[in-house]
């Protein structure tokens, strides 16, 4: 064991963590299953034969009234649930690799309540009105902002570094009071609580393009920031001081992405209301199945919710049709005995907790 | 390759270093040695730039100051005492973490880092460990790969906090005589805190004895570990056994000092 090898091979398999082709593949199947489903599925049956050779343009026998299903009323709703779904998952998944702590997410860190409280101060404003307004994501990007910085101040207020449970405590109690202000503004507000309720429980009824165009390029950004931190996400992974050995500017880092997190889960929250349990359960499920890198977990993380929540969508609108369930009650119902089962079946089951 | 002069760090209210001058030439061995709380593990964590303090340090001939911290972890590696090994993380790119200050900030490893990689995986015979999960492995095994870390940094500098504390006195042996092996082959600094006081003597070139924060005696290892220095600095009751040139440091109980003395 302590001679030293003088000569060194030409370096056999040697690859780093990354994503493997085939978890690739399977991602983009799903989103396009997921899509698919939610296009030919409603009151109106299509085949799906039909509605893709629409979709691109090759010509159908879609009669122009189920054109208008597809294009008008389905495909910007499946876009939305895409979209949507892939960022929460996103942010999550990142939120949870910067405070290196399994259970953080924009829920527990009151960042969600923040928005919450945010979205609420501006429809009441706004009054009238059906659709998300404009104001709506940059006024929950500031409350999504403010109270993940308030989390931190008092999680740190003891001195010192802010230890995961300390952090999740002063989490908690942000997130307690926020949703207690944005109850009282709600309350008070008689002419918009049904608006703000029904944003609140989430949904993803869209009037045409107009929330797809009003998150997507927040998203985008959201996207492009977190992915260019995979690799220092991982090396974070090893704390603030090893990581500052290895010349990395862990205060840096961690604040851009959790900016960038914020953002990208304001950003969805203003127009989906709160969707509880996409940002945790994604993840980790793509954790115990794909593995544990961050080169692997973002980006599976954003087509795996997309079409998580594509398909919960798809189920809040179709199971007791033609009332709507509020796709944060499926996500939870059908999302937490799914993570259970991943969870119990990987032999990797220290890995996440 | 070190070169400071005067240097203080307060950590809370409690002056932990007080007034540091230290000079390491390229290519030493230097154990940094001193009863608990002297301040050794404070100056290893100053080196590295991850306490601040005040008074002038250079790093191969450069202020420490005018240095970014890529350019800080080309020169510094540092095998940590109690790493973070996050879950799930295989070896390899554990090891490969290492590379990170070779690779552009937002972007990810080439050709070049995953030969250093396997160079250093194969200098410490931990290839076929490379798709092991670095939490599954033995201490002596992860001592390794620590190490393996370092190495692939590719830093003439290394700083090794207690390398050998968790380990079983064969372990022991076998990672000092890896780093020693390293040291010469690629002519690397090596700057180590230690608490065995025999391996410290046996291995490093020089020994710096730390007490309260001040260096109270630098130099080889026979100058260093007296029986005197030991009961002052200590408070400890060793005798002294040179074997080859090299002092053996052995503890005995005040019973048996009274005996033989009395």
């Amino acid at each position: 064991m302590t001679q030293v090898a003088t000569t060194v091979s030409p370096a056999p398999s040697l690859r780093a963590a990354g994503l493997r082709p085939g978890w690739l593949v399977a991602g983009f199947a799903a989103v396009a299953a997921a899509a698919v489903a939610g296009l030919v599925m409603g009151p109106v049956q299509l085949t799906p034969l039909e509605v893709v050779r629409q979709l691109l343009g090759l010509g159908s026998d879609l009669d122009a009234r189920q054109i208008a299903i597809v294009e008008q009323i389905r495909l910007p709703r499946v876009v939305l649930g895409l979209l949507v779904g892939s960022t929460l998952s996103l942010c999550g998944a990142s939120y949870q690799g910067v405070f290196r702590n399994p259970l953080a997410d924009p829920y527990l860190l009151g960042a969600a309540a923040g928005a919450g409280l945010g979205v609420t101060i501006v429809i009441v404003g706004a009054a009238e009105g059906a659709t998300t307004p404009a104001l709506a994501p940059l006024a929950a990007f500031v409350g999504a902002l403010g109270a993940v910085a308030l989390t931190y101040a008092l999680g740190t207020s003891g001195g010192g570094r802010a230890s995961t449970a300390s952090l999740i405590l002063a989490g908690v109690a942000v997130a307690s009071f926020l949703t207690a202000m944005q109850t009282y503004v709600q309350q008070r507000n008689q002419d918009t609580i049904r608006q703000v309720y029904s944003w609140i429980l989430g949904r993803l009824s869209t009037a045409g393009w107009h929330e797809v165009r009003l998150l997507l390029p927040y998203a985008v950004v959201t996207w492009v920031v977190l992915l260019a931190h995979r690799r220092v996400l991982d090396v974070l992974a090893v704390g603030d001081d090893e990581a500052a050995t290895l010349g990395v500017h862990a205060r840096r880092s961690r604040l851009i992405v959790i900016i960038a997190a914020s953002l990208g889960t304001a950003a969805a929250v203003s127009v989906s209301g709160l969707i509880a349990f996409v940002g945790i359960i994604v993840p980790h499920t793509v954790r115990l199945l794909a593995g544990q890198s961050h080169r692997v977990v973002l980006p599976l993380s954003i087509l795996f919710g997309g079409a998580f929540l594509c398909l919960a969508d798809l189920l809040a609108r179709t199971l007791s049709s033609p009332a709507e369930i509020p796709i944060g009650v499926v996500t939870a119902f059908f999302g937490a005995p799914f993570f259970v089962l991943v969870l119990r079946s990987s032999r990797r089951m220290g890995a996440t907790t | 390759m070190i070169s400071c002069r005067g240097v203080c760090v307060t950590l809370g209210d409690h002056l932990v270093l007080d007034g540091i001058d230290l000079r390491v030439e390229r290519g030493e061995w230097v154990s940094i040695v001193g009863p608990n709380g002297a301040g050794k593990s404070t100056l290893l964590r100053f080196l590295t730039g991850a306490v601040r303090g005040t008074g002038d340090l250079h790093l191969g001939g450069r202020p420490f100051g005018a240095l970014n911290r890529r350019e800080r972890a080309l020169l510094v590696a540092l095998v940590p005492q109690s790493p973070v090994i996050p879950i799930g993380m295989r070896v390899l790119d554990y090891v490969l973490l290492g590379r990170t200050p070779h690779i552009r900030p937002l972007g990810v490893e080439g050709p070049h880092d995953m030969a250093a990689v396997h160079d250093a995986l194969a200098h410490l015979d931990l290839l076929e460990f490379a798709d092991r999960e670095v939490t599954t492995l033995s201490g002596g095994e992860r001592q390794r790969v620590l190490v393996a870390r370092a190495l692939a940094q590719g830093a003439p500098l290394v700083l090794l906090d207690e390398p050998t504390t968790a380990l079983d006195v064969g372990h022991q042996q076998q990672v000092l005589e890896l780093i020693d092996d390293l040291r010469r082959e690629h002519d690397l600094t090596v700057v180590t805190t230690m608490h065995d006081l025999t391996l410290a003597g046996q291995y490093a070139e020089r020994l710096v004895l730390l007490d309260g924060g001040r260096v109270v005696v630098d130099g080889p290892a026979d100058e260093v570990l007296t029986e005197e220095n030991l009961a002052s600095y200590y408070g400890a009751r060793v005798r002294i056994i040179q074997d080859g040139g090299r002092p053996v440091v052995l503890p005995v109980r005040e019973q048996r000092i009274h005996d033989r003395t009395s």
